[in-house]
């Protein structure tokens, strides 16, 4: 999966620049070639489930990008001390304390939103993509490669669940952030309002994607 | 025919490899063949190619539509008149249905065969008209009044979707006209439940309460007597093409002549249906259970699945014995759906598509079941 990133640490002996050309692919990587969505398929669960807005699917990216930046680095600065056996505990914790804070300032800053979210905020402990972070990268690099990851990773995600959340609500709802497109009569779409249609418009995005980079699976 | 012959064989260079049409083959090929008889010869090895390709094969199934089309627009006329108590002759009918079915099935195939042109000339393959059929039977099992748009969205979601993301013809898993259905279903579903079977109810020419059809009386629990002659002649409202059994068992008769159709599928899946609905009979309870286990067949869109959708050649079972479950898990499934899912009134789409995905498990398990006979044969 992610062979390159995990070499990245190599011994670098002298103190190499944040926004070394290697530590550029660490965000630009997952923004297309090694996209934790649709090449990785992680945190699929809640790329289907909250997409059937805009504005909730917005604060869901910024909560994960939030979660997943803070969380690799905090183990990223705690790595040498975490013993190997206990290690995802400990993350757990690191991330699940996270969780708490987005889903309280949520509640207190954004109601609605965190109604609609319900459930889906609180999953972010199990978001795939997150424990895959820890686990591949921040346990074995600096903190500040392991922000970049983060940030990588976190608009990674952002990129494909955008997209999806605009055609569902265009075609689903015929509204783009609550604003009426297609005006009063159009009749909505229940295939895109539930998340078949989600399911559906991620393989388009994956089709689209391979066509164009050429990216196939090994056998 | 011969002005015809010679009038493509002249134009056929341009579009060979190195003519400056090549990037139109795919469609010049598909004209050539649908007009005559391919001349393709097998080349090497014992085989002989038959005259039967698969446009023919396609075409025969329209030919075996066409019974359950004529009738369904004799049918749409004569309920939307009907229901306004007028008395109506049998061209009126006709027309009138013609009028409401005929742009449907324009709509069907203009969008299906355009998009499965697309792909075909992008990829590089030959057109097989695959379409050909699907694109009759998506007419055959809407409403009449649904709106055309509708027919556009949910034909290229069933080619698109359902089709070409597999691989074009021979690729899919789903019968790409259940397809088509089961989006419009879900995806719109205000319009394509209730009273909507009598065409005219949308403009309020025809009273809502004449639309009322047997699936959706005993979906809401009412006891209701099925005529039995009207609902297997198909004089009830329904979508456009499958409320007669008659013509559905007309059509399966051409189907089985020709060898097209399985008759293995269609007999396996009367057998599961009746014998679920035996079943029901026995345990009773409410009126659906009570249904005689025969009026499944009869009512709804049964007869028109089994016969045009369930022996879909490309997405049914491929082996002898894989026929007979499949198509006996159907009939059951029918039935269950009908009985115990009041919010799918209609069981038979669900349970076609569900043993579509379901076939290539019951072929595989099929074929283990022989190696694993004949070896023990081997072995004893």
């Amino acid at each position: 999966m992610s062979t390159e990133t995990q070499a990245v640490e190599a011994e670098v002996k002298e103190r190499e620049p944040l926004f070394s050309k290697k530590n550029r692919k660490l965000i630009s990587n997952p923004l297309d070639a090694d996209n934790p969505i649709t090449v990785q398929v992680l945190g699929v669960c809640s790329a289907l489930a909250v997409t059937v807005k805009l504005i909730p699917t917005l604060y869901m990216c910024i909560s994960v990008l939030f979660v997943l930046i803070c969380s690799n680095v905090a183990i990223s600065l705690l790595r040498n001390v975490i013993p190997g056996r206990i290690r995802i505990i400990v993350q757990l914790l690191v991330v699940a304390s996270l969780v708490a804070v987005v889903d309280q300032v949520l509640q207190a800053y954004a109601y609605d939103v965190s109604k609609q979210l319900s459930v889906f905020v609180g999953l972010i402990i199990t978001n795939c993509i997150i424990m895959g972070r820890l686990e591949a990268f921040a346990l074995a690099n600096k903190p500040g490669p392991a922000f970049l990851d983060g940030l990588g990773n976190g608009l990674g995600y952002a990129v494909i669940l955008i997209p999806v959340a605009f055609f569902r609500e265009l075609f689903g709802s015929g509204s783009l952030f609550g604003f009426n497109i297609f005006g009063e009569n159009y009749p909505g779409n229940g295939v895109m309002m539930s998340p078949v249609g989600a399911c559906i418009v991620l393989g388009l995005l994956i089709w689209f994607q391979r066509s164009r980079n050429g990216y196939t699976e090994e056998a | 025919m011969k002005f015809l012959r010679n009038t493509l064989d002249k134009i056929k260079p341009n579009f060979e490899k190195g003519g400056k049409l090549h990037f139109l083959h795919s469609t010049f090929d598909a004209i050539e063949t649908f007009m005559f008889v391919p001349n393709h010869t097998t080349k090497r090895g014992a085989h002989i190619r038959d005259g039967i390709d698969l446009k023919r094969t396609m075409f025969t199934v329209v030919i075996a539509l066409v019974p359950a089309l004529l009738f369904g627009m004799w049918n749409v006329g004569e309920l939307h008149y009907a229901a306004q108590n007028i008395d109506s002759t049998l061209i009126q009918n006709l027309l009138y249905g013609a009028m409401k079915v005929v742009p449907i099935i324009a709509v069907s195939y203009l969008t299906g065969l355009g998009i499965e042109f697309a792909f075909c000339q992008v990829n590089g393959h030959p057109v097989n008209e695959g379409f050909l059929v699907s694109g009759m039977l998506i007419p055959l099992i809407v409403p009449a009044d649904i709106p055309l748009w509708m027919v556009i969205v949910a034909t290229a979601f069933a080619v698109i979707i359902g089709k070409e993301v597999f691989g074009g013809t021979g690729m899919n898993i789903l019968n790409p006209a259940l397809t088509a259905r089961v989006f419009l279903y879900i995806a719109y579903p205000v319009e394509m439940a209730g009273d909507i079977w009598v065409s005219g109810i949308k403009e309020g020419i025809v009273d809502a309460s004449s639309g009322a059809t047997y699936l959706g009386d005993l979906g809401v629990g009412k006891v209701v007597n099925v005529d039995v002659y009207n609902a297997f002649m198909g004089f009830m409202p329904g979508s456009i093409g499958e409320t007669s059994t008659l013509m559905c068992l007309i059509g399966a008769v051409i189907l089985i002549a020709s060898g097209i159709g399985s008759w293995r599928i269609m007999l396996a899946t009367v057998i599961g249906a009746l014998g679920m609905g035996l079943i029901l009979n026995a345990v009773g309870g409410n009126p659906y259970y009570d249904l005689p286990a025969y009026q499944h067949l009869i009512i709804g869109g049964f007869a028109f699945g089994a016969v045009f959708m369930a022996t879909d050649p490309v997405s049914a079972a491929h082996t002898q014995r894989g026929k007979w479950i499949y198509g006996i898990l159907i009939g059951v499934l029918t039935v269950l759906i009908r009985v115990f899912n009041p919010a799918y009134p209609e069981g038979i789409m669900f349970a076609i598509l569900f043993m579509n995905v379901m076939a290539p498990l019951v072929d595989n398990y099929v074929v283990k079941a022989n190696i694993k006979r004949r070896l023990n044969r081997v072995k004893a």
